[in-house]
């Protein structure tokens, strides 16, 4: 069945916006991204919007839907209330380049300071050994798209741009867990993700987990656990005293 | 021209996917200053959407497979007009490549005894695509996105190439804009790696993303390089239905590898009724048989609904054709009968999610409808099967614009390790030519650069035109209908009458708004990719007449081995540049290899 959807769009770009009322026809069965593509068919060739896949994979489409964080792909209309217009707007915690697309480059900068996974001195050379049951922990942050919704609804960043400096996010959090979990990786990052990257500022809100759409248990299977083995490390009086040794 | 973006590299890459990380990578680590051009973010490239796997020989699940088996295969699969030396270059370097991934940090899925599980797929003899649930595209690229950035090669991103520039006969160049800013960009390099991926995007039922424009292989016939067998496109047996907004979404083929069956409305694996005498001697012919196979290879053949995907996809056209379709127009794809609800949802999570959410289906309780979706082109750049160069001095391509590895058809899983394998060579065989030429360096010349980007702000000057995004939808209409699964001379006819008044038609398309991150803008740019494609896919359709895997006339419906099967389609453009195809002879293998081919398994 097709109907006449009204959709409230940021228009704008870096010296500011407003929301633009458009109405287009839509199709059951239809999400909210086939909808803002209809609005750059027929109303607005110039509306600026990131997508890719379509199918939730790639994690272009990120946007705030009727104020939540989500994937454009994957809310269908039929999920929001009728005859009311669903209001689009670009991430918040990012700078609007134009419409929906926001300067994500803080990621990709983020990005560049993960040390890199680096094999262990008991397999150093591939094909290794591990087993699927000690793999699978570090797999499921490996599931990540990059949408970066997480990073987007954190408020240790939302609304304080003083801490993006010294905070990577949570994206960056379960990349750090995923290497410190992975059976054969020799390198220890739990100093530098605690010092350096801003994981004590995290204070276990969990609203990262709740908009990400692949349903990786951010806080409870990496930022918690992250937390404990920094603590354990920090506090176990033997690399305590031998930390102090170090230092004189 | 004042004040333009110039950069300077040795090696520059355009794409972003699998095989334009692996070429990147292999560029730097062969010395060359190297940086990676994409139209989308870092990650975001089409290889993300690979699911299933993997095809690497390493021999984890079954010790009986070896490169040799992985080499027929894939040959067989591509109804032997693949270049028999790209099939055995892939099969040999496959499992250095995966394992290569695993030292780069990939965490695929393990076996009992921990090392890398493989899965079955269709063609393949053997359990054989190393993987990761069904996100197996995602662990790639996002192993390779991460060993490019700690390696610390420039990659530019959101940025798209619309013209390569030369000096004579050689690459000189690539010229671009930013799609942030609309601004000129300029990169002066004497090799250039297309890793530009596919085409799919001109069809209306497709797989394919946006950027699958068919870039890398229109940017290579402008600049006086060739392309190959364009006629093969293939259609994946198993895209989403329904609903509309997801019609033509990739369900992977691990469905059915892991124990999924094709229905008919009548409730029929109808599979068995189609199997082609080219594989019968490989293939059960009882549902027992097929049954037994997933856990004893040895004694059983293979069930045909993992006959290669061209045989599936046909199948499955007929069935809709002759009426025993599902309701949205496609078939039953069953696996909520045939495993438990734990197994599917471990093996086949994206595909459990993407059912739940997008059609509100659960995988574990119900069939899902399927139909073929426009999803691969075996056609691509003519390149040398050693060094992936074009004809076209400093041009090198790998990946799905390449042509030649697949033949007529791919066989699934064969793509990823494609990406690897080329993507590898094409990245070391540019950096040695860009490295070894000294002071004999190409120069980027003002003409062209002028010239480029009056063509790449044409669409700004034209008022009252046509709406880019109406000529798109109208092109995509025109392919799916007549240069579809079945193609016959009329049809191919009218396509390409159509396609010409298109190509009239985007001559006047206007573009609204200014440059600033403007899509109409973009797509008015792909556009010219597009049409310019479609054309050579279609006239090379037209010229091919006999059917072979992803080329299927019904005007001529035999495979003709003593003809065409060793005839190439080679696409090039004329002096007024004009779509011209012209045969050359289809390479033969060594008389090694050609004994492989005859094995009977």
């Amino acid at each position: 069945m097709t109907y006449d959807l009204k959709l409230r769009i940021w228009r704008g770009d870096s010296s500011g916006g407003e929301l633009v009322d458009f109405s287009v026809p839509v199709d059951d069965g239809e999400v909210v991204l086939d909808a803002v593509h209809r609005v750059q068919a027929v109303a607005a060739g110039d509306l600026a919007v990131r997508w890719n896949c379509k199918a939730g994979k790639c994690g272009s489409c990120s946007a705030e839907v009727n104020g939540r964080p989500r994937l454009m792909c994957m809310s269908r209309l039929s999920d929001f209330p009728q005859g009311e217009p669903i209001v689009i707007t670009p991430m918040r915690t990012f700078p609007v380049i134009r419409d929906l697309v926001t300067d994500v480059s803080f990621n990709f900068q983020k990005a560049q300071l993960v040390p890199a996974f680096t094999p262990s001195a008991e397999q150093p050379q591939a094909p290794f050994r591990m087993q699927q049951v000690d793999v699978e922990r570090s797999q499921e942050f490996r599931k990540c798209i990059e949408c970066f919704l997480c990073q987007n609804v954190c408020h240790v960043i939302r609304d304080h741009e003083e801490n993006k400096e010294a905070f990577s996010g949570p994206r960056f959090f379960i990349r750090y867990s995923e290497l410190d979990m992975h059976p054969n990786d020799g390198l220890d990052r739990k100093a530098l993700v605690q010092d350096e990257r801003g994981l004590g500022l995290c204070n276990i809100t969990k609203c990262c987990t709740e908009v990400c759409p692949e349903h990786i248990k951010i806080t409870d299977n990496a930022i918690i656990p992250m937390k404990e083995r920094v603590v354990d490390v920090k506090y176990d009086p033997v690399r305590f005293f031998r930390r102090r040794a170090a230092r004189r | 021209m004042t004040e333009l973006e110039r950069h300077s590299y040795d090696v520059v890459v355009i794409g972003a996917g699998g095989s334009g990380l692996r070429a990147a990578i292999a560029a730097h680590d062969s010395g060359a200053r190297t940086a990676v051009i994409c139209k989308s973010l870092l990650g975001k490239a089409h290889t993300v959407m690979a699911e299933g796997g993997i095809a690497a020989a390493m021999g984890n699940v079954y010790e009986e497979d070896n490169w040799k088996v992985h080499f027929r295969d894939t040959m067989r699969g591509g109804k032997l007009l693949n270049h028999w030396r790209m099939a055995e270059l892939h099969a040999r370097e496959a499992p250095e490549r995966v394992w290569e991934l695993e030292q780069w940090g990939a965490l695929f899925d393990r076996t009992p005894d921990g090392l890398i599980s493989q899965r079955d797929f269709g063609g393949h003899r053997y359990a054989r695509l190393a993987h990761v649930g069904d996100r197996t595209g995602l662990e790639m690229i996002r192993t390779l996105q991460q060993r490019a950035v700690s390696l610390g090669i420039d990659v530019f991103m959101e940025c798209t190439v619309t013209n390569l520039l030369k000096d004579g006969d050689r690459i000189a160049g690539a010229f671009g804009y930013w799609r942030e800013s609309g601004r000129f960009v300029v990169f002066e390099t004497p090799a250039i790696v297309l890793a530009t991926g596919g085409i799919g995007k001109s069809w209306k039922v497709t797989s394919n993303s946006w950027e699958y424009t068919g870039d890398g292989h229109a940017l290579a016939l402008r600049a006086g390089a060739t392309l190959l067998n364009m006629e093969f496109v293939q259609f994946h047996p198993t895209g989403m239905v329904w609903p509309p907004s997801v019609r033509g979404l990739l369900v992977t083929e691990s469905v059915r590898g892991d124990g999924g069956v094709l229905r008919n409305s009548e409730g029929r694996r109808f599979m068995f009724d189609y199997i082609p005498e080219f594989f019968k001697a490989e293939t059960a012919d009882t549902e027992e048989e097929a049954d037994r196979w997933y856990t004893d290879k040895r004694n059983n053949r293979r069930p045909p609904e993992l006959l290669p995907r061209d045989e599936v996809a046909r199948a499955i056209n007929a069935e809709i054709k002759a009426g025993r379709g599902s309701p949205h127009g496609g078939v039953y794809l069953d696996i909520a009968t045939r495993r438990t609800a734990d197994y599917i949802q471990k093996r086949l999570p994206s595909m459990y999610h993407q059912f739940l959410e997008l059609a509100q289906v659960d995988i574990t309780k119900e069939p899902m409808e399927i139909g073929p979706t426009c999803h691969y082109v075996m056609g691509g750049v003519e390149v040398d099967p050693d060094t992936a160069m074009s004809t076209l001095t400093g041009l090198y391509a790998a990946g799905e614009v390449a042509g030649g590895m697949h033949g007529a058809n791919r066989l699934g899983g064969n793509s990823l390790s494609d990406l690897l394998v080329f993507g590898r060579r094409a990245g070391e065989y540019a950096a040695r030519y860009a490295t070894g030429l000294g002071a004999g360096r190409p120069v980027v010349s003002d003409a062209e650069i002028d010239a480029s980007a009056a063509e790449a702000l044409a669409p700004f000057a034209i008022d009252g035109g046509e709406n880019p995004y109406t000529v798109h939808q109208e092109l995509q209409a025109v392919m799916q209908d007549l240069v579809g699964i079945i193609r016959n001379e009329g049809e191919l006819e009218s396509a390409l009458e159509k396609i010409a008044a298109l190509r009239d038609r985007i001559k006047a398309v206007t573009v609204e708004g200014h440059r600033q991150y403007n899509p109409g803008w973009h797509l008015a740019l792909d556009l010219r990719n597009m049409l310019l494609v479609s054309e050579s896919v279609a006239r090379a359709a037209m010229e091919r007449k006999e059917s072979r895997g992803g080329h299927t006339r019904d005007d001529y419906p035999m495979t003709d081995y003593d003809f065409w099967g060793k005839i190439n389609l080679i696409v090039e453009l004329d002096s007024s540049g004009a779509v011209g195809i012209r045969h050359q002879p289809l390479p033969e293998p060594p008389p090694e290899l050609a004994a492989l081919l005859e094995e009977q398994h």
